[in-house]
């Protein structure tokens, strides 16, 4: 049975990127004896399939992996905190569930929520300028090629984070200083980066310098035109219809 | 003193691969300090996932740990990118665990497995804000020890070191920490009492307490400078591997590292005799670890850190008197899913080597390694390397006929007495391996391995004096050009003028240290990485020094000269060595005294050691002088020196 697992990646440990991470993953399931399902064939590999990447670099309230074990196993409080002493410090697995549909994680999250710690003095109006603008372009460099392409439309949600979100981070052991500014990505299409929000709101910084600090909040999947939260089929705060609009 | 990390942290986004310098791996251990223990900092110098899998480094981690009296941290060679960025910010080198300043600690002690790192290890104790030069460390300064295979020739950093361990550190670490707790509570007074007081630690060699008499370039004399100081210092052997099963929990990094599985040392020591290699000279003797105790840390291992690959490491496991009945345990079910996979590493060119092989592959067929290191029996006789064309034909044979397709053959050029024959003699064999291969595929391929020899301390060939860079570049383009001509046969070589840079490191006297620390003012890191290497940073250092590379690289030496290294001893009888010097020029093979009688090298006499090995008997199908007729080989039959000779 395939089942959805959501952890948090949260302090030194965020400079493990995405491969590594999955390394990680493998030897802790082997090492807390759960039952992975291999694949058939000449090198049998275990049926774990990763979401999104993560920047390394940045942290996360939901990252998200799909595990597929033997039937009679079920994912209990007990394994869920033998995962996460078996994982580096910093890596706390919060949730699993049977997954429903079939459908890859890769293709299901359309659009993820980051807050981001911004080290700049005119950032609350860059921020405004931006969220009111019809289109951004910036220039990027893929597979040798300079391209310049307008990242508006990808920036679904962008503004000051809530007083309650940046105290809920807090109590969650998250810390960081500056600004602190809220924004829904798109991942789906033409996938908009943190350090290209960065850019585009302060031209010519560069991003890991001017953002002291980034996590990833949540991840939607698109069901019937509205953004639901990937585990808990919640509506988020902003609806694909409106924010397009 | 606090953690660093704060500082550092801002710096990791901006930087390649930042998990190297975030520690939190399985079997980290995050010390108490106290400023009663003696805090050790354990530096490899070279970058993370070079310097991470080292077991030596691993195992002293623990025992230090273990102790009552004694913290210990790890650190490694930050690359380029953090080191720049460190330096602009005024970042000290920090340890991984808690991330403190590199001056914190009471020793920062190196483990040395190459020459080419020596410039790096002035570069990590500069960084650290530890005086370069010993002669200008204060009382407060760090202790800065320096241990592994290169130590046994630590002449070249005799200015830069407080001293060096020869041999094995499992115990001698104990006893440098007491010396060093006793100093630091009687108020680290002077820093010439330590050096004495640990220049009497058996196998801890304090260069400063002697003193080297030159004659122009020759070395006359090297004597000691105080009371109490030992003439010669002789290497600490631990007697039973069984009695040290360590690394007991292994440190599995969060990043990838170049081995990334679990290692379980099977045996220490190596008997083949093989003349260039300085690691079965100054490992000696033989001891095997009790096959029950490889299994459960296996075992252990694999359960511990989740991973599912295991490799049993020694200089030639397929030597292991228990190999067959180890591998089978643990290799139930090739088809079970999420059996561990077994590797083999330093395999013997034979058969047998091949069936083992295939034992612990399971489906997979990718690659297989051999070494013969020279083109012609003749040389494998003066190299005492005893493979024979049908060792290396049947193991090819075998391997092809069981699946594999690609095979690695790895080669010295330049050694002793080599001529173009046996250069050529290379292609030949590769070109041999390959038509047999293609009677069993087409996807067969023969990918040649070529090194230039560099010769070492404490081996048979110490006198040997080197090829110079144009001979081996000479050597390689012939080689290259008969290669070309082989159908299915690639190559790939090591740059010559690294080995001429190696070759003065490696039986450098203490002149060299000067050379060291120019190369390193120039920019010289990372030297083994060839990105960074430039030759002429050396020689411009060598002729700043008024110093003449050919004089200790391409020069061969007499008996009765004195060599840098002669007051440090292996305990190999240095008669031995010139003996089976002599030997070699006489192109006679010497068997493996494992299973043949003592030859009297010294070791084991003069330690009060004895090889403990599982079986009496050689192992089946054993090549290199195990029990086969070695008059078989080649074209020169070869007379069998046993004993003491004339």
């Amino acid at each position: 049975m395939k089942w959805r697992l959501a952890y948090s990646k949260i302090g030194k440990i965020r400079f493990l990127g995405h491969l590594d991470m999955a390394r990680v993953w493998e030897r802790a399931l082997r090492r807390t004896d759960v039952p992975v399902s291999m694949s058939s064939g000449f090198t049998p590999r275990p049926k774990v399939s990763f979401g999104l990447a993560l920047p390394t670099g940045a942290e996360s309230l939901v990252e998200l992996l799909d595990v597929v074990v033997d039937d009679s196993f079920s994912f209990g409080d007990d394994v869920l905190s033998a995962l996460t002493n078996a994982l580096p410090e910093g890596v706390t697995v919060n949730e699993a569930r049977p997954s429903v549909n079939g459908v890859s994680l890769q293709e299901d999250v359309v659009a993820t929520t980051w807050v981001i710690a911004l080290d700049d003095s005119d950032i609350v109006s860059s921020v405004e300028r931006l969220a009111r603008s019809t289109e951004c372009f910036v220039e990027r460099e893929r597979k040798g090629e300079r391209r310049r392409d307008d990242i508006r439309p990808g920036i679904l949600h962008l503004a000051e984070c809530r007083d309650d979100e940046a105290r809920r981070l807090s109590s969650l052991g998250w810390q960081a200083e500056g600004v602190l500014v809220t924004a829904m990505l798109t991942t789906s299409g033409r996938g908009i980066r943190p350090t290209e929000l960065v850019e585009a709101l302060v031209p010519g910084a560069e991003p890991w310098v001017t953002m002291t600090r980034v996590i990833r909040t949540h991840q939607w999947i698109n069901d019937a035109g509205r953004h639901v939260d990937v585990l808990t089929g919640e509506p988020g705060i902003e609806s694909l219809a409106t924010v397009i609009a | 003193m606090t953690s660093l990390w704060t500082r550092i942290e801002p710096l990791l986004a901006r930087v390649r691969k930042p998990a190297r310098y975030i520690g939190c791996e399985d079997g980290a251990i995050i010390p108490q300090h106290d400023a009663a223990k003696v805090s050790w900092l354990l530096a490899y110098p070279d970058v993370y996932e070079v310097g991470l899998p080292n077991q030596g480094l691993q195992i002293l981690y623990e025992i230090l740990n273990e102790r009552a009296d004694a913290v210990a941290e790890r650190t490694y060679a930050p690359w380029v990118d953090l080191e720049a960025l460190m330096r602009a910010e005024g970042i000290p080198l920090f340890s991984l665990e808690t991330h403190r300043p590199g001056s914190f600690f009471d020793v920062v002690a190196f483990n040395l497995s190459a020459e080419l790192v020596y410039t790096n290890v002035l570069n990590m104790l500069d960084l650290a804000g530890v005086p370069v030069r010993a002669e200008h460390r204060g009382p407060t300064d760090a202790v800065v020890v320096v241990g592994g295979h290169a130590a046994f020739n630590p002449e070249p950093l005799a200015d830069f070191i407080d001293a060096a361990v020869l041999g094995e550190g499992e115990e001698v670490v104990g006893e440098i920490t007491e010396v060093i707790a006793e100093w630091k509570a009687a108020g680290r007074a002077s820093r010439r009492e330590l050096h004495r007081a640990l220049a009497s630690i058996p196998g801890v060699y304090v260069p400063s307490m002697y003193d080297v008499e030159y004659d122009g370039d020759r070395i006359v004399s090297v004597r000691p400078v105080a009371d109490g100081v030992p003439e010669s210092v002789s290497k600490r052997t631990v007697s039973d591997l069984g009695q040290w099963t360590y690394p007991k929990r292994p440190l599995a990094p969060l990043t990838e590292v170049v081995h990334d599985r679990l290692s379980v040392e099977v045996f220490r020591g190596c008997t083949r005799g093989c003349r260039f290699c300085q690691a079965g000279m100054i490992t000696r003797p033989v001891r095997e670890r009790p096959a029950e105790q490889v299994r459960t840390m296996i075992v252990e291992g694999l359960r511990r850190t989740g991973y599912n690959e295991v490799s049993l490491t020694s200089l030639s496991t397929a030597d292991f008197s228990g190999i067959e009945s180890v591998v089978t345990g643990i290799v139930p079910d090739p088809t079970a899913c999420g059996a561990p996979t077994v590797s083999l590493p330093s395999l013997r060119v034979d058969a047998f080597t091949v069936g083992l092989a295939n034992k612990v592959s399971g489906g997979r067929r990718s690659g297989l390694t051999f070494a013969p290191e020279a083109g012609t029996w003749r040389l494998r006789t003066v190299i005492n390397k005893l493979i024979t064309e049908e060792d290396l034909y049947g193991a090819v044979e075998s391997a092809y006929a069981n699946g594999w397709s690609r095979m690695k053959l790895y080669f010295l050029t330049g050694l002793p007495t080599e001529t173009d024959v046996d250069t050529r003699g290379i292609a030949e064999l590769a070109a041999g391996c390959a038509a047999i291969g293609r009677r069993h595929t087409n996807r067969a391929s023969v990918t040649v391995s070529v090194g230039g020899f560099v010769p070492k301390a404490h081996t048979p060939f110490q006198w040997f004096g080197q090829n110079g860079v144009d001979e081996l570049r000479r050597k390689i383009g012939v080689l290259r050009d008969d290669v070309g001509r082989a159908k299915g046969v690639h190559m790939k070589w090591h740059d010559p003028a690294a080995s001429l840079a190696e070759g003065i490191a490696s039986r450098g006297d203490r002149r060299v240290g000067r050379v060291i620390e120019r190369v390193w003012r120039s920019g010289g890191t990372f030297q083994e990485w060839s990105e960074f290497f430039v030759l002429d940073r050396w020689l411009d250092a060598m002729r700043a020094e008024q110093l003449d590379p050919d004089w200790f690289t391409t020069r061969h030496r007499t008996e009765d000269e004195t060599l840098p290294w002669d007051h440090l001893s292996a305990g190999l009888h240095r008669d031995f060595l010139w003996q089976d010097w002599r030997a070699a020029l006489d192109e006679h093979g010497l068997p493996d005294c494992r299973w043949t009688p003592c030859y009297d090298c010294g070791v084991c006499t003069g330690d009060g050691l004895e090889h403990i090995v599982a079986s009496p008997v050689p192992p089946a199908g054993g090549s290199q002088g195990t029990g086969q007729d070695l008059s078989r080989g080649g074209i020169a039959p070869v007379r069998v020196t046993i004993g003491a000779r004339s």
